[in-house]
């Protein structure tokens, strides 16, 4: 009879370190890890010693210079005599007006494509088909560089308005200017205004709230509760006696009553753009790069939304409808209590991702002239300075900073609608 | 009780269907007019089809081909149809078409570039159809990678004959030493090898050979590159170079190596998380400044660098959703037959990955060829600087509708076939029910 006895303990040998699977994975660790570290100082050392022999070592000293240009389109206040940082910050708020305006653009465009090329009606899906494929196969900034060109040449100029029997009109009941040299609309204006508050005072980042603005936000976030409390008291009284009582004019009254209210007290009235010698003044005026940028990049985009939400909805067997139709719930309710939820799930991700795609195509501005943080930063800023290792890894930086944002969003939502499976 | 048989005993013949619902009649019935919503929406479409095609097709076809300014297109018009509205100005295209394909690119050495072109094409036939196409195709799609920059750039052709000396090398290396010095040995040296060939040797054997038989075409710098021609090369480069790149880069992330994992996420979102146009920037700015002092290498080649490092992200994050999607039975039926990871990864998981991800890697291939019209902002001449140049010129200030058509034709035709091909293949590979 033999006995199994445990084979004789192996002392470690060299060789084992990459014979051996326990010790292989440690030694291609530490491998890859001794030839990154490598390379990273190799890399370094390179830049350091060429920074020095061009006599600019690095120094973030020039943020703090007067920038010395001009930044037509923003939100903030600032004038040439205010810092590099001020300039990069205005740029950065414009990337993100821009991403938001065009994120909304794309997702209301998109959706509708995409439901439209699901239409039963064919010469509608086919319409919506040739939309898609146009806008995705040509690149971007073909249709940015185009819009701009469009607008500059086709739109009339503002002296075109003047006279008595002007060539061009004002649009929307004489209230939208659109001109070769950018769209000027109404402006909110309010004149009983409760002022702003001024924050991080002279710094380069400083910028005011508005109260009024800040007013309106309160009262719509209380309505919205508001109304989610009666639904839910409906909902409430509907599961304990089995009647729904009628919410509809409460929820309206609740909605609109206050936000009507507070706009009165605030003295809310809109300002109109008005043409006053050459040129309009009043109003808000939208420069052509801005509308050019905006609307490329929604369409664009719109174009891959569209795609995407086919996708979600046709994702969705076929079994889900006919299920809930055999439960007897009708269209819509179909519509809204199965086939979306399912949908989203599928939708959002991509979608969200798209969203950060058009974040950062946002930053072809710089080929129209928009001065978004690419313009400043990345721009006159970069030109002016010659800092261009500071300027470009702070330009990263910012990006890095929103895509990174809005991948920690897309991993909640993914988190907290992830299938929990058996 | 009479025999009376109520049950009819033969067959009628069918019956013909309604005729509004077959043939043409029927078609419409169901696609357009099917319900008062669906017929106002054909009506609706009608009319905006019309709209468009009643300035469109006049637009295009009504329009003046040989003019060598806008306002000579002008006066044609007013002379023809009595308005310029409305009439299309072709002859900005036909005055510039071939600075629009092919750059600055001298005019008489543009057969090298049409040959590369072509050679372009037969070498992808055995990639992209492989069954059709005879095999010795292949030798030719393994000569493509030395043969086209050779064509492209010019020049002596000892360079890339030495470059792929390099390969050569390597591979004869392991050969020898696999038997002498065991596998891992050799692996080092079928990498190192060639390594130091080129650093040390390839340059002073290349310069050696070509004194003595000079054999070489006219030499075109990078500098004349430009129009869609620069379009195509970054895009076959950046395609090309990354699909490899970005499947090394996804078996990193998936892989159980801490360190190894790390450095690849890192990469990936790093790029993944900044506009292209930053890592242009860094190209034309910065490269310079991270390689050894005096090093200045060619614009084009930096651009292709980034592009394809860019690629290589999205590529990886594309196959990785492919080795994502696939069962884990597959991995552990590998382990089970006893294959090594690259065995497994070669004969089992990748291609099974990559055929999942194929619409996910055209569409990154569709992307990057569409980005590479960025260059134009780092002032590389390609269509879109070449068409704000023209735009520029007196001759042609005030055109854009006619100069951007053209642009947009061209990529449509590229970017759109390579989403046909991947529909195709889809088609051609679905292995399921």
């Amino acid at each position: 009879m033999t006995t199994l006895t445990d084979p004789p303990k192996a002392s470690f040998r060299l060789s084992m370190l990459i014979y051996d699977t326990r010790y292989r994975s440690l030694t291609i660790q530490a491998v890859a890890m001794l030839g990154f570290m490598l390379l990273a100082a190799w890399l370094l050392n390179n830049t350091l010693t060429n920074l020095a022999t061009l006599g600019k070592p690095i120094d973030l000293g020039f943020l703090g210079e007067p920038a010395s240009y001009d930044i037509n389109q923003r939100l903030l206040d600032y004038n040439s005599r205010d810092t590099h940082l001020r300039a990069s910050f205005i740029g950065l708020i414009n990337t993100l007006v821009v991403a938001v305006l065009g994120c909304i653009t794309a997702t209301i465009v998109g959706v509708l494509v995409g439901v439209l090329r699901l239409s039963k009606n064919w010469l509608v899906a086919r319409i919506m088909t040739v939309y898609v494929e146009m806008f995705r196969n040509v690149p971007v900034l073909l249709w940015i560089v185009l819009a701009m060109a469009i607008l500059i040449e086709s739109l009339p100029a503002p002296r075109a308005f003047r006279g008595d029997n002007p060539e061009a009109t004002m649009k929307v009941f004489d209230s939208v200017a659109i001109t070769n040299r950018g769209v000027y609309v109404p402006e909110p204006l309010f004149s009983n205004s409760l002022g702003s508050i001024h924050l991080f005072g002279d710094s380069s980042l400083r910028f005011d709230v508005s109260l009024d603005l800040m007013a309106i936000l309160v009262v719509l976030i209380a309505s919205i509760f508001a109304v989610r409390k009666v639904t839910s008291r409906a909902a409430h009284i509907q599961e304990t006696t089995g009647v729904r009582p009628k919410t509809w004019h409460v929820n309206l009254a609740i909605l609109f009553v206050p936000m009507i209210a507070l706009l009165a007290v605030l003295g809310f009235h809109l300002g109109y753009p008005e043409l006053k010698g050459f040129n309009f003044t009043g109003g808000t005026h939208m420069r052509n790069s801005l509308i050019a940028l905006w609307l490329a990049l929604s369409l664009y985009t719109a174009a891959f939304i569209a795609e995407i939400v086919r996708g979600g909805i046709l994702a969705i067997s076929h079994g889900q409808t006919e299920a809930a139709n055999a439960l007897g719930l009708r269209p819509g309710k179909t519509m809204r209590l199965v086939i979306l939820p399912q949908a989203l799930r599928v939708i959002i991700p991509p979608m969200i991702s798209n969203y950060l795609n058009l974040t950062k195509n946002s930053s072809l501005a710089i080929a129209v002239g928009y001065m978004d943080i690419t313009g400043t930063l990345g721009g006159i800023t970069m030109n002016q300075t010659g800092r261009e290792l500071e300027c470009v890894l702070m330009l990263m930086g910012c990006y890095l900073l929103i895509s990174l944002s809005i991948s920690m969003v897309m991993n909640w939502y993914n988190a907290r609608v992830a299938l929990v499976e058996r | 009780m009479s025999d009376q048989a109520f049950v009819r005993t033969e067959m009628l013949p069918e019956k013909e269907p309604p005729a509004s619902t077959v043939g043409i009649v029927g078609w419409l019935r169901e696609n357009l007019f099917s319900g008062w919503f669906n017929s106002i929406l054909t009506v609706v479409a009608l009319g905006f089809i019309y709209y468009v095609l009643s300035g469109l097709v006049p637009w295009v076809f009504q329009s003046v081909w040989n003019a060598d300014s806008l306002n000579e297109c002008r006066e044609i018009m007013t002379e023809t149809w009595g308005s310029t509205h409305g009439h299309a100005c072709w002859g900005v295209v036909n005055e510039r078409w071939l600075q629009l394909l092919y750059g600055f690119y001298p005019d008489h050495l543009y057969w090298r570039v049409n040959l590369a072109l072509v050679l372009t094409l037969v070498a992808l036939a055995p990639v992209l159809f492989a069954e059709q196409s005879p095999r010795q195709l292949w030798y030719l799609t393994a000569a493509y990678p030395f043969l086209m920059p050779w064509l492209l750039w010019g020049g002596s052709i000892w360079g890339p004959i030495m470059v792929a000396a390099g390969f050569a090398i390597g591979y004869l290396g392991y050969r020898i030493l696999v038997p002498v010095a065991g596998g891992l040995v050799a692996i080092i040296a079928a990498f190192a090898l060639p390594i130091i060939w080129w650093l040390f040797l390839a340059g002073g054997v290349a310069g050696a050979i070509d004194s003595v038989i000079p054999i070489g075409i006219e030499a075109v710098e990078s500098r004349k590159f430009g129009g869609f021609m620069l379009a195509v090369l970054l895009g076959i480069v950046a395609i090309g170079c990354s699909l490899p790149i970005g499947i090394v880069l996804a078996l990193g992330r998936q892989s159980d190596l801490f360190i190894v994992k790390t450095l690849c996420v890192g990469f990936i979102e790093f790029i993944r998380g900044v506009p292209l146009i930053t890592l242009l920037f860094v190209a034309s700015l910065l490269l310079n400044l991270f390689l050894p002092p005096g090093t200045n290498f060619d614009i084009i080649l930096r651009v292709m660098i980034m592009m394809t490092l860019f690629a290589a992200a999205y590529m990886a994050e594309v196959i990785r959703g492919g080795l994502a999607a696939l069962p884990k039975g597959q991995y552990e039926g590998a382990d089970s037959l006893g294959l090594n990871y690259w065995q497994a990864q070669r004969l089992i998981i990748m291609p099974q990955a990559l055929k999942i991800s194929i619409p996910g890697i055209v569409s990154t291939f569709i992307g990057i060829f569409k980005d590479t019209t960025l260059v134009s902002i780092i002032g590389l001449f390609d269509v879109i600087g070449l068409s704000n140049a023209i735009r520029a010129d007196t001759a042609w200030n005030g055109i854009y509708w006619e100069l951007f058509a053209f642009i947009a034709f061209l990529f449509f035709i590229v970017c759109f076939s390579m989403s046909r091909y991947s529909m195709y293949l889809e088609r051609k590979l679905h292995t399921g029910h």
